[in-house]
C-alpha cells in the first residue's frame, strides 16, 4: 500500500463508521467499519451494488439514520486535525450544531429530486427558505441570491422560473433545483446520492458536467454515490468500492481501471455492459447474488462468491480494512501479492 | 422471413378541456412508427422516456387501442393478421404467441403463489395437462439455470437476479413466437444483470427466440441487439444493423446519446460533446424535425419540414434531411 499524494485539505475524514439496525429477526450489520477521507476540490467516487451501504454511509454522515438503525462506533471529522474538529458521530442528530452542519456545511443531492422539493411552495419559495436557513439575510436579499443559484445551475431565465412549481418543470431541470437546494447553504461539502440514475442519457451528461464545473469553483469536496462504473470513470479522483458494509477497496480512479487489487472490483469491472462490445459479446459474471446483510458470510464477506478465494483463510478471517488516506484492497490475496512485490 | 410488420403505427391521446370536454390538442405518444422483425430476430427500441418505446410495445400486445396503422405478425408461417384492427375476442387466441419480460422481477411475481404454479399458469390458462405441465416447468427451470427444488419456494426466497429468472421462465412456457421484453435487466445489480444479458443470449441460440427489447441502456442494447430502431419523440428517427449504429450513426440524436453515454474507461474522460435542452414534448412537439431545437446541425429546412424515414443503404434508415453530407462520431 502507498500513500496517494494529498495537497487538499481533508474536509472530512469517516473512522472505523459502524452502523446496526436492530429488528427481531437479528442485528443487521450496515456499515462494519468504514473509513475514508473526503478532500477539498476532490471527488470521492462510492460504488457498489444494492446493500453495500453506500446510502447508508451518506445518512450517517448527515445523521439521517433513523431508528431502528443507529451508530455504533467509529467517527466522523469536520476539519479534522484542526482546532474547529467536530465530530459528527458524537452530536446529537437534533442539535442546532447538527442543523448548522446538514444543508449548511454539508450539502445532499437525492437521486429523486421531489424528496427535497415540496409540491406546495414554488420553487423560489423553497430556495430562499434554505437560503435563509443557513445565513442570516434579508428577504429580498435571499429571493436575488436564489435567482442567482438558479442561474449557476443553468435554469434558463431564473426570474420567471423561480415562480414555477416543481410539477411544472422536467425531470432534468429538477434536479438542477435539487442542486441549486443543495447549494443553498454554501456547503463546503456536498453528497449526491445517485443523482443521475433517475434521469434520461442526455439529461445525465448534462447534469454529471454541471456537477463538475460547480465543484471546480467552488472547490467543493464531493462524495458521488452511484451503482454505475461508467459514471465513476467520468467522474471521480478517488474511488471506494464497497461490498455487504466495508470499503474493499479504495484507489485513484486510474488504478481502479488499470489495476483493480480486490477480486470484487476485477469482477465488476468485466461484468459492466460496454457500449464498445462487439455483437453478441458475452460478459462475464459474478455467481450467486449479493447475501442479505443480515446474513452476512463469515470471514470475508465477499468469499463465497469469489474466484480467487484462499480456502480457510479466506472463510474463517476476516482481511484488515484498507486504512484511510491509502490506496489498496482489503483482501488476503492482494496483501500476499503485494508482499510479493515488495 | 418477417414475424411482425408494423406500419405506421399511431396512438394519440387526446388532450380535453372546458366544460363540454372538447378535444384541444392530442399527445402524439406514437406518431407514424414503422418497423419489422425477423424470424429469430432481436430488434432493440431504444431512446429517453416520453419517446414512445413503451406505447409501441403496449400497442403490439393490444394492452392499448391503436389510434392507426398496422401491425402485421404471422401466427402461422407466411399467413398475417392484423393486431391493430382484430376484435378483441380474437386476440385473445394469438396472446399465448407474444409473451411479455417485465422490467420489476418484485412486482410481476404474485408473491402467494409457488414458483412452479407461476411458471406454470399460463400452461394451466391454455389447458396442458398436469403431467405435462410438470414436466414442462422441469424444462423451464432447466432451461433458465435455476434448481428443480425452486418451484416448491415462494418468490420472496429468491434475489432479484432469480426472480427474473422466473419471469423468463414463465414467458417462455408456452413457446411464444415472440418475447416483448420492456427494460428486463434496468432494475437489477451490475453483477445479476450480467447473468441475465448472457441467459438472453443463449436463449437467442438455444431457441432461435424473437424479440422486441425495449431498452434506454445503450450498452446493454450492443450486447442482446441484432439491429437497433432509436426513437425520438414518437417517430424513429434511425434504424441500423447494431454495429452500423453504433460504429457509424447516421442521425444528429443516435449521435447525442451515444456521446452522452459514459464509457467505464476513465483515460476517455471529458471528450464527449453534450446535446443541450430537453426531450421535446410530444403533446406539442415542434415543427419540422423534433429534434431541431437540439440539434447542433440543424438548417432552415429542418425548423420546418419535417423529414421521412428514408431507406439509405443495406438495412439502414434514417430521417434526417442531411443524413448524407453529415460526417458523425460513432463510439469505437
Amino acid at each position: 500500500m502507498r500513500q496517494i499524494p494529498m495537497v487538499d485539505r481533508v474536509a472530512l475524514a469517516i473512522r472505523d463508521l459502524a452502523v446496526q439496525f436492530e429488528s427481531e429477526q437479528g442485528i443487521v450489520r450496515a456499515l462494519d467499519g468504514v473509513s475514508f477521507d473526503l478532500h477539498a476540490g476532490r471527488t470521492l467516487g462510492v460504488v457498489g451494488e444494492s446493500g453495500c451501504g453506500k446510502s447508508v454511509t451518506a445518512r450517517s454522515i448527515l445523521r439521517l439514520v433513523d431508528r431502528p438503525g443507529r451508530i455504533t462506533a467509529g467517527r466522523m471529522l469536520l476539519d479534522p486535525a484542526t482546532p474547529d474538529e467536530i465530530d459528527l458521530a458524537a452530536l446529537d442528530p437534533e442539535s442546532r450544531k447538527m442543523r448548522d452542519v446538514r444543508g449548511g456545511r454539508i450539502g445532499l443531492i437525492f437521486q429523486e429530486p421531489m424528496t427535497a422539493l415540496s409540491v406546495h411552495y414554488t420553487v423560489g419559495n423553497q430556495i430562499i427558505e434554505a437560503v435563509r436557513q443557513h445565513s442570516d439575510i434579508s428577504a429580498a436579499e435571499a429571493r436575488n441570491r436564489a435567482i442567482e443559484l438558479l442561474r449557476e445551475v443553468g435554469i434558463p431565465r431564473p426570474e420567471t422560473r423561480i415562480e414555477s412549481y416543481p410539477f411544472e418543470l422536467s425531470g432534468g431541470l429538477r434536479q438542477r433545483v435539487g442542486i441549486a437546494m443543495a447549494l443553498a447553504g454554501d456547503p463546503e461539502i456536498v453528497i449526491a446520492d445517485e443523482p443521475t440514475t433517475a434521469l434520461d442519457v442526455t439529461t445525465q451528461a448534462q447534469i454529471l458536467s454541471l456537477l463538475q464545473r460547480l465543484q471546480q469553483e467552488k472547490n467543493i469536496a464531493l462524495m458521488l454515490i452511484t451503482h454505475d462504473m461508467g459514471v465513476i470513470a467520468e467522474m471521480a479522483d478517488d474511488v471506494a468500492v464497497m461490498y455487504l458494509g466495508r470499503v474493499v477497496e479504495f484507489a485513484p480512479v486510474h488504478e481502479i481501471f488499470a489495476t483493480p487489487r480486490h477480486p470484487y472490483t476485477r469482477a465488476l469491472l468485466r461484468a459492466v455492459p460496454s457500449i464498445l462490445a462487439t455483437p453478441r459479446q458475452r460478459l462475464s459474471t459474478i455467481g450467486g447474488a449479493v447475501p442479505h446483510p443480515g446474513s452476512r458470510p463469515s470471514g470475508c464477506p465477499f468469499h463465497p462468491r469469489c474466484p480467487e478465494q484462499l480456502g480457510a483463510l479466506c472463510s474463517e478471517q476476516v482481511p484488515k480494512p484498507v486504512p484511510a488516506g491509502r490506496s489498496g484492497a482489503s483482501c488476503f490475496k492482494a496483501e500476499r501479492e503485494h508482499e510479493a512485490v515488495a | 422471413m418477417n414475424l411482425l410488420e408494423v406500419q405506421d403505427l399511431k396512438k394519440h391521446y387526446p388532450i380535453r378541456a372546458g366544460l363540454l370536454q372538447r378535444e384541444v390538442g392530442r399527445v402524439r405518444a406514437v406518431d407514424g412508427v414503422s418497423f419489422h422483425i425477423a424470424k429469430g430476430e432481436t430488434l432493440a427500441l431504444v431512446g429517453e422516456s416520453g419517446c414512445g418505446k413503451t406505447t409501441v410495445s403496449r400497442c403490439i400486445l393490444r394492452a392499448l387501442t391503436v389510434t392507426s396503422g398496422a401491425i402485421r405478425f404471422a401466427a402461422k408461417e407466411g399467413e398475417f393478421v392484423d393486431l391493430a384492427t382484430l376484435p378483441k375476442r380474437q386476440v385473445r387466441p394469438l396472446r399465448r404467441h407474444i409473451q411479455m419480460i417485465f422490467q420489476d422481477p418484485y412486482a410481476s411475481l404474485n408473491p402467494r403463489m409457488l414458483v412452479g404454479d407461476i411458471i406454470a399458469e399460463p400452461l394451466k390458462v391454455n389447458g396442458v395437462p398436469a403431467a405435462e405441465r410438470r414436466d414442462r416447468v422441469t424444462e423451464l427451470l432447466e432451461l433458465v439455470q435455476m434448481p428443480p427444488g425452486a418451484r416448491s419456494r415462494f418468490p420472496h426466497a429468491f434475489s432479484g437476479g432469480q426472480r427474473q429468472r422466473v419471469g423468463i421462465a414463465r414467458a417462455l412456457a408456452l413457446n411464444p413466437k415472440l418475447v416483448v421484453a420492456d427494460e428486463p435487466v434496468s432494475a437489477l445489480d451490475v453483477s445479476v444483470q450480467a447473468q441475465i444479458i448472457n441467459l438472453l443470449l443463449d436463449l437467442q441460440d438455444r431457441l432461435g427466440l424473437s424479440m422486441l427489447f425495449v431498452a434506454h441502456d445503450l450498452s446493454v442494447v450492443r450486447h442482446v441487439s441484432d439491429r437497433v430502431a432509436v426513437m425520438y419523440v414518437g417517430r424513429i428517427v434511425e434504424v441500423a444493423p447494431t454495429d452500423a449504429l453504433y460504429r457509424a450513426p447516421l442521425h444528429p440524436y443516435t449521435e447525442a446519446l451515444l456521446a452522452a453515454v459514459p464509457a467505464p474507461d476513465p483515460a476517455r474522460r471529458g471528450h464527449r460533446r453534450i446535446a443541450q435542452g430537453d426531450v421535446a414534448d410530444p403533446a406539442n412537439p415542434p415543427p419540422g424535425c423534433a429534434f431541431h431545437p437540439r440539434c447542433p446541425y440543424a438548417i432552415d429546412r429542418c425548423r420546418v419540414d419535417r423529414p421521412e424515414l428514408t431507406p439509405v443503404s443495406d438495412g439502414r434508415w434514417v430521417s434526417c434531411h442531411r443524413a448524407e453530407e453529415l460526417d458523425l462520431a460513432g463510439v469505437r
